[in-house]
């Protein structure tokens, strides 16, 4: 679609934006503006309102309040066959029924398009299937089905393309393989992406702008990297990846923060803590952290973050080994060290010292708690084994 | 002693199905009998007779035309009456479903001889005169539950993300339910004419009740079997066998052909 | 008689809530359940009201509306034998059925691989023949001086030295006929049994015995279930083994109403039998439905 690229593309915004089911609050007054052109991904667990969300952009459900917006229009009240908005669904939902041609035409003959067979034609060779026009869905493979539901809704040339978990059926390979075939189309065609995953390597690879969601809210938005490297809740800190939270409290301001957790201080820019009071939750990724022998403990450059400790766990995961260290005080850190370094790796039992700079630490507010966002099941194994 | 427990069940299971075509095999065979005396149940010797000459004995044919002209009328009412019940249930919202459920469920739970006998009772009681209307109502009434359920069956195992997918692309309701729904349901819809269908013509009890003077091919047979079914009927009764065997046969083996040929893609 | 019965007719799937609340439901539905109320519920009504029909006393041979119970007493003291002898007939064949399907379906299930679906046509396929003439022709495979009839007895086998006009037809053909009824079921629910369940069995020590009592079984119950029903009630009801392969002490209760109704015109009485044979049966499926704990199979 050569002409999709000049075409005006507007923004997607949604306000106030909420649905209600039973006494449940799937979307919770969700207010955001989603760019044109954007590829936007939304990142959540299941049942976090993402794929409702998505369902009330398309007008496959109603909201209980709040409004659609494209650019400057109103679509809240249209209903999904009249919106300029189409979508690439879990697991396809290809027409069993239709050929892999009828089912890229589709859109274009309830339209009343007489003449489809250019379009058609051109939207096939664009996701590489110009031979298969003529297979029935089931005679296709996975990556092969997926592709043709993205021709069968990019055909349409909508104002937004919704992806439902759109690789969410696909194995690990197939899925880094449709990720870069993804944006490849969409720089190609210009259209604003809205993506729905839960798969957060995906969102950050794919996406230019992510939205963390949690209970109908969005925690967090911003760049994959600054969602990464700053996160803004605890939260996200623990959802988006991994993250070593200790709890404190402020003694130094200024623009280096200083925290005081267990008898042990810890420095960050003011810039990179969003606690409004004196509870500061000390955060840092595991990757970013050094581990070191006890005795190299002079090695470290001054200035950065220090950890005393003991490894209780060594595991090589064969790009890096991952450490668990426990503190005087009985936490356990994770700690990721890149398999780059010559000679021994720490033992079990070690006493070791950990470092980082201030600059990958940052500060969040202990008041969600400190285990939101971690994974239920993850949070049972770890009661178990205290019991 | 491994190997007959290995093979126990198969050979179980294979002596059953004979077992269920001894009955198919004397039907046909005797359908090639020249009976001697009135009685078609013990071999004489083989003819063609009853094959070249199919409606020779007055009845045979104009009964089973009956049936065929019944089960036809039959099937299209019971399908249109069952399907939209199926539709209704599966997809809409209502009051009265349970009610609605049981009152589909009940005739396939009640003996043929109360439905028989108490639809006469109330044809009696109205002076409705007895024939090829009350047989067809009486029909239809059976078998629409039947068609709710093969139909329902279908409906429900539809994904519902293939129509909203038809929604989000630009199908009104009346084009989805077109384009997408209808043909999606459509082979289940025709499995239950056939069934219906199959119900129909080869109902016995029932139309017995409520036939009065009017004879449909089972009927016939019924009244026959007191004097001495004619092999006619044995080849008659033949022919829809087999017809009926092979299309069904024949659906296997495309069914089985297109698995094969994408297996080997 | 029914033919193919559609497999999802024992196995009914949990019921989607709709998902638009609509006035079209009612359109929809009305054309077919007021079919269902005026030529089922209500001819139940009519027949429960000619039940309690009296003899007219102005023209007898006719009647006339009334209340009188003792229909029931009399028709029951009357014919209680072949009430009796329907209920045992249609339960030995249902147990019979039980017996030889169970392999069938379960082989099916399990291990017919490539040819389950051909195997499943072949089940279903006897019913394209004429269910009479299949009837019929069991008269000639039981014959008096037929192979099965000549063969048993020089085992000693019969006690009255034949079979054909025995009871023990009658309910060869009940057998014979219900068959698919059961088969079909019995599939449906093995087809639905995870064959891992019956290895795991087999793993962790069970006998072949242990693994089949403690966990196909109760696996299979409901299509035990339902098959069982759909077979108990047609045959139960049935008149035409009895008529065809049986002899008149072989009377079954579907025989006297048939007569009752179309030859002596004996309505009360006939209609009286009809009733209580729906209301037996619909206590016996609700007892047995109970106390086989598969209440949601309806």
């Amino acid at each position: 679609m050569p002409e999709g690229a000049s075409r005006q593309v507007e923004d997607l915004r949604l306000l106030n934006l909420t649905k209600q089911f039973g006494d449940q609050r799937a979307v919770d007054d969700l207010t955001i503006t989603i760019p044109a052109g954007s590829f936007f991904a939304l990142l959540g667990a299941s049942g976090c309102g993402k794929t409702t969300t998505l369902r009330m952009v398309a007008g496959l459900e109603e909201p209980t309040s709040g409004q659609v917006f494209i650019g400057e229009k109103d679509i809240t009240e249209l209903r999904a066959f009249q919106r300029p908005v189409n979508t690439v669904f879990q697991s396809y939902a290809l027409f069993p029924h239709l050929d892999i041609f009828e089912n890229v035409a589709f859109g274009l003959r309830r339209r009343g398009i007489k003449q489809v067979d250019a379009q058609v034609n051109q939207m096939l060779e664009l996701v590489e299937l110009s031979s298969l026009a003529r297979r029935k869905p089931s005679q296709l493979s996975g990556g092969q089905q997926q592709r043709v539901a993205v021709a069968r809704a990019l055909i349409n040339r909508p104002d937004v393309l919704l992806l439902d978990e759109p690789l969410g059926a696909l194995d690990l390979k197939l899925r880094r393989q449709m990720q870069i075939e993804l944006k490849r189309i969409q720089s190609e065609v210009g259209t604003t992406f809205v993506h729905v995953t839960h798969d957060q390597e995906e969102a950050m690879t794919m996406a230019d702008t992510v939205a963390v969601m949690n209970a109908g809210r969005i925690e967090q938005l911003g760049h994959p990297a600054d969602v990464y490297e700053t996160p803004h809740t605890i939260f996200v800190a623990n959802f988006l990846g991994q993250s070593n939270l200790i709890a404190g409290t402020r003694v130094a301001s200024g623009d280096v923060l200083e925290v005081d957790a267990n008898g042990v201080r810890f420095k960050m820019p003011a810039r990179r803590n969003v606690a409004p009071g004196n509870a500061v939750v000390v955060g840092v990724r595991p990757e970013k952290i050094t581990v070191l022998d006890a005795v190299d403990e002079s090695r470290i450059p001054s200035g950065q973050n220090l950890l005393h400790g003991r490894v209780t766990d060594v595991s090589y995961t064969g790009v890096s080994t991952q450490y668990l260290i426990e503190t005087v005080w009985g936490q356990e850190i994770i700690a990721f060290e890149q398999n780059s370094i010559v000679g021994d790796r720490c033992a079990v039992g070690d006493p070791v010292v950990l470092h980082w700079a201030p600059d990958h630490t940052f500060g969040l507010d202990p008041a969600e708690g400190l285990t939101s966002g971690l994974d239920h099941a993850v949070l049972e194994l770890e009661r178990d084994a205290e019991a | 002693m491994k190997w007959i427990r290995k093979h126990i069940i198969g050979a179980i299971a294979i002596m059953v199905l004979v077992y269920l075509f001894i009955p198919i095999a004397i039907v046909i065979a005797f359908s090639f009998n020249n009976p001697d005396g009135k009685f078609n149940l013990t071999w004489n010797e083989f003819s063609l007779d009853a094959w070249k000459q199919i409606c020779g004995v007055p009845g045979v044919c104009s009964s089973f035309v009956t049936s065929v002209q019944i089960g036809l009328i039959t099937t299209v009412i019971a399908t249109i009456l069952g399907t939209m019940i199926a539709f209704a249930l599966v997809r809409y919202r209502f009051r009265g479903r349970s009610s609605t459920n049981l009152l589909i469920f009940m005739p396939m739970a009640t003996p043929e001889v109360v439905m028989g006998s108490s639809l006469l009772a109330l044809f009696l009681n109205m002076s409705f005169p007895l024939g090829s209307v009350t047989v067809m109502i009486a029909h239809i009434m059976f078998i629409i539950s039947f068609v709710v359920v093969a139909v329902k069956a279908r409906l429900q195992g539809m994904d519902p993300r293939l129509e909203e997918a038809a929604r989000d692309l630009y199908a009104s309701p009346s084009a989805t339910f077109r384009y997408v729904t209808f043909p999606l349901v459509l082979p289940g819809i025709i499995g239950a004419a056939l069934l219906g269908f199959s119900l129909s013509f080869d109902d016995f009890i029932i139309s017995f009740f409520n036939a009065g003077t009017l004879v449909t091919f089972p009927i016939y047979i019924w009244g026959a079997a007191q004097r001495g079914i004619p092999p006619q009927v044995n080849a008659l009764a033949s022919l829809v066998f087999i017809s009926a065997l092979l299309v069904v046969l024949g659906a296997q083996f495309v069914a089985w052909r297109r698995r094969r040929a994408f297996a080997t893609r | 008689m029914a033919p193919v019965l559609p497999v999802a007719a024992i196995a009914p799937a949990a019921d989607v809530p709709g998902r638009r609340k609509s006035g079209i439901a009612y359109v929809l539905l009305i054309p077919g359940l007021a079919w269902l109320s005026i030529f089922f519920v209500i001819p139940l009504i009519t027949l429960f009201m000619t039940s309690l029909q009296k003899e007219s006393t102005v023209r007898p041979g006719t009647y006339v509306p009334g209340f009188q119970v003792s229909n029931y007493v009399n028709a029951l003291v009357e014919y209680w034998p072949q009430f009796l002898r329907s209920f045992l007939y249609a339960g030995l064949a249902t147990f019979f059925a039980l017996l030889i399907s169970y392999p069938l379906a379960y082989f099916i299930a399990f291990k017919a691989g490539n040819w389950r679906s051909l195997m499943l046509v072949l089940v279903v396929a006897p019913s394209f023949a004429s269910f009479l003439l299949r009837t019929y022709a069991w008269k000639t495979i039981l014959a008096d001086d037929g192979f099965v009839t000549s063969s048993l007895n020089a085992m000693h086998l019969l006690p009255d030295g034949r079979i054909l006009n025995t009871g023990i037809a009658v309910v060869a053909g009940l057998t014979y006929n219900f068959l698919p009824f059961m088969v079909l079921p019995l599939y449906a629910a093995l087809d639905k049994i995870d064959f891992r369940l019956i290895e795991a069995g087999n793993d962790l020590y069970g006998s072949p015995v242990q693994v089949f009592s403690k966990v196909t079984w109760p696996l299979s119950m409901p299509g035990v279930v339902a098959g069982t029903l759909l077979t108990f009630i047609p045959a139960a009801g049935d008149f035409i083994n009895a008529e065809l392969l049986g002899s008149t002490k072989d009377r079954m209760i579907g025989n006297v109403i048939q007569t009752n109704f179309i030859e002596f015109r004996d309505y009360p009485t006939a209609s009286a039998l009809s009733f209580a044979l729906m209301a037996a049966i619909l206590v016996l499926v609700v007892t047995y439905i109970r106390r086989s704990g598969t209440e949601d199979l309806v």
